[in-house]
């Protein structure tokens, strides 16, 4: 990577706000919230200096801003639009409505926890709040592959017509710095077409069409069943885009992975002992941590919805221990990403633990990390 | 890995510095991580960024907890816990006073040595070449001083490329105090 010339050394926030340009979407609007905040500046600086084409919207709430990008969507626009924590919340309702009229709004989610108690420090509470609303749900853990997924994002998005949201944790990769790669237009346009959705699916008054009509009981399951079963189809495609990609801007990845389909990603023994499961930046964390256990693999999951099921079955099978190490809780229940793994396993005999870290901001180091390790041998729920 | 963590007061500069410093490192060929913990955003209160700089790929995003460099632009947060979390022997304290090392080692009641600090007054040296205590870049001019990694030049060139949109002035400013610092030779 250090060879390579086109490696600069960008803030995580920048990086997404030069691509997401390089993108070229139509519109793209917003409302500032700690720590998307650079994200926006950098995205309204470009188009300020003349430097991009799109209709930038500085809306009045998220509630706006969603709204507005799901108007410019049903218009046949490429959208954007990126938000954290409360103002995702905000957003709620506009993105159900989004996948519900199939809509490829994509966003970047500059994760963060959710109060009260407020705080403005990272977690995934966010990002669970919306689990259900029909979005196609990425994790990245550095900022490379937040930039490899923002290009991948759209290009599923707008297959499917589904919308992608892009999940980078707050502060740990919005504000630091380090080597990434940023993709032209021309690469991008290698691998992304311009978006061309065909007339008669969008507003158009050369034909018109009805988006987001009544649906009676007798319909309204069967589109939900239609959307469901788009983003599960979603899954066997994301591989070969995934690839396809990388082909297009191959960035080598610091510790070599014995799996990646681009969905999940492993790196450890062929037969570990120990299986770590987690998302986003703290896999980073992990991996430093078990550069000299031979026991312990990681399992990245990269793509949340839709869920692997099947990849990270097959991972973890033969395992003694499985550890679910989550920045979310689903109060009164186990961990979200925990509960998803679990039901995602017939037929498992070993031992499954839940490990809730990194709460509003909270830094989850190796020692934390060692400790996880250890305490997997028993089934049990923890708070580090 | 070198592994540096910079502590100072909100509205000092202190994560503008960590990525001078990695940039400054990046620029030099290494591989290089900056990253703040902002604590409650209002100006004074204590705050910590961190550096790392390698030959390899960084991978972890841990906290910098065992520093092998520790910057304190602001003398009066010397003893804080914060500070003196997981000091190790060879760890080098590159601090902003005007005091000798031995002083401040005392101050420290001896938890650094003194032959492993290095004192600059960098508010002196901000007061009179930038006009204003902010001693961020100054306090860098120290840290590249007695740390082999970063050559004067690759940082001065860093300092032009981070504060390119600042104006001129401010960048020759900064790089005057830069080298004023890195000039600055103690009594002792």
């Amino acid at each position: 990577m250090k060879n390579n010339l086109k490696t600069q050394f960008l803030e995580g926030s920048r990086a997404v706000s030069l691509t997401v340009a390089n993108i070229q979407p139509d519109v793209i609007s917003a409302y500032p919230i700690t720590p998307q905040t650079h994200i926006v500046e950098d995205l309204a600086k470009f188009k300020a200096q003349g430097k991009a084409n799109y209709e930038y919207l500085l809306a009045e709430s998220e509630f706006a801003a969603a709204s507005i990008v799901v108007g410019a969507s049903a218009t046949g626009s490429r959208v954007y639009s990126t938000t954290s924590s409360q103002g995702l919340l905000l957003m709620m309702e506009v993105l159900y409505n989004a996948s519900g009229l199939r809509l490829p709004l994509v966003m970047t989610i500059a994760n963060r926890a959710v109060g009260g108690p407020i705080n403005i420090w990272n977690d995934h509470s966010d990002a669970m709040a919306m689990r259900d609303a029909g979005w196609i749900m990425l994790f990245a853990e550095n900022h490379q592959e937040a930039v490899d997924l923002h290009v991948i994002a759209y290009k599923l998005a707008e297959e499917f017509n589904l919308p992608a949201a892009i999940n980078i944790d707050g502060f740990i990769l919005t504000h630091s710095f380090e080597s990434v790669i940023i993709p032209s237009k021309k690469d991008i346009k290698k691998y992304l077409p311009a978006y061309k959705p065909a007339l008669g699916t969008y507003l158009n008054p050369e034909r018109p069409v009805t988006l987001g009509a009544l649906f009676t009981p007798d319909h309204f399951w069967l589109e939900k069943r239609r959307i469901d079963e788009d983003l599960k189809n979603i899954l066997q495609v994301f591989p070969k885009n995934y690839k396809d990609w990388k082909k297009v801007l191959p960035s080598e990845s610091p510790i070599k992975a014995l799996l990646d389909d681009g969905l999940v990603e492993y790196c450890g023994p062929k037969n570990p002992e120990t299986l770590l499961i987690a998302m986003g930046s703290i896999v980073g964390t992990i991996k430093e941590c078990l550069k000299k256990d031979k026991k312990t693999g990681i399992l990245k999951i990269r793509s949340y919805r839709p869920f692997p099921a099947k990849s990270v079955k097959k991972i973890i099978a033969n395992c003694k221990n499985v550890a679910i190490i989550e920045k979310a809780m689903s109060s009164g229940a186990n961990g979200p990403l925990y509960s998803d793994v679990m039901s995602s396993l017939s037929g498992f005999k070993g031992v499954s633990s839940n490990h809730i870290v990194g709460l509003g901001g909270r830094d989850i180091n190796i020692e934390t990390i060692k400790n996880i390790i250890k305490s997997a041998k028993r089934t049990q729920t923890k708070f580090w | 890995m070198i592994q540096v963590r910079i502590h100072g007061r909100g509205g000092q500069g202190v994560v503008t510095a960590a990525e001078l410093l990695a940039l400054a490192a990046f620029n030099e060929g290494y591989f290089a991580q900056a990253f703040p913990a902002f604590g409650v955003e209002r100006s004074g209160a204590p705050i910590q960024s961190f550096v790392r700089i390698n030959n390899e790929a960084i991978i972890t995003r841990e906290q910098v907890q065992v520093p092998d460099i520790l910057i304190v632009q602001d003398a009066s947060l010397l003893n804080e816990k914060e500070v003196l979390l997981g000091l190790k022997r060879t760890t080098q304290l590159i601090v902003n006073s005007p005091l000798e090392a031995e002083e401040i080692s005392k101050l420290l009641k001896n938890k650094i040595k003194s032959n492993n600090i290095y004192s600059t007054p960098a508010t002196d040296i901000a007061l009179n070449l930038l006009g204003k205590n902010i001693v961020n870049t100054v306090i860098l001019g120290a840290f590249i001083k007695h740390n082999k990694i970063i050559k004067l030049k690759t940082l001065l060139q860093t300092v032009a490329e981070k504060f390119a949109d600042k104006g001129e002035s401010l960048i020759k400013k900064n790089q005057s105090a830069i080298t004023a610092a890195y000039n600055y030779v103690s009594k002792k």
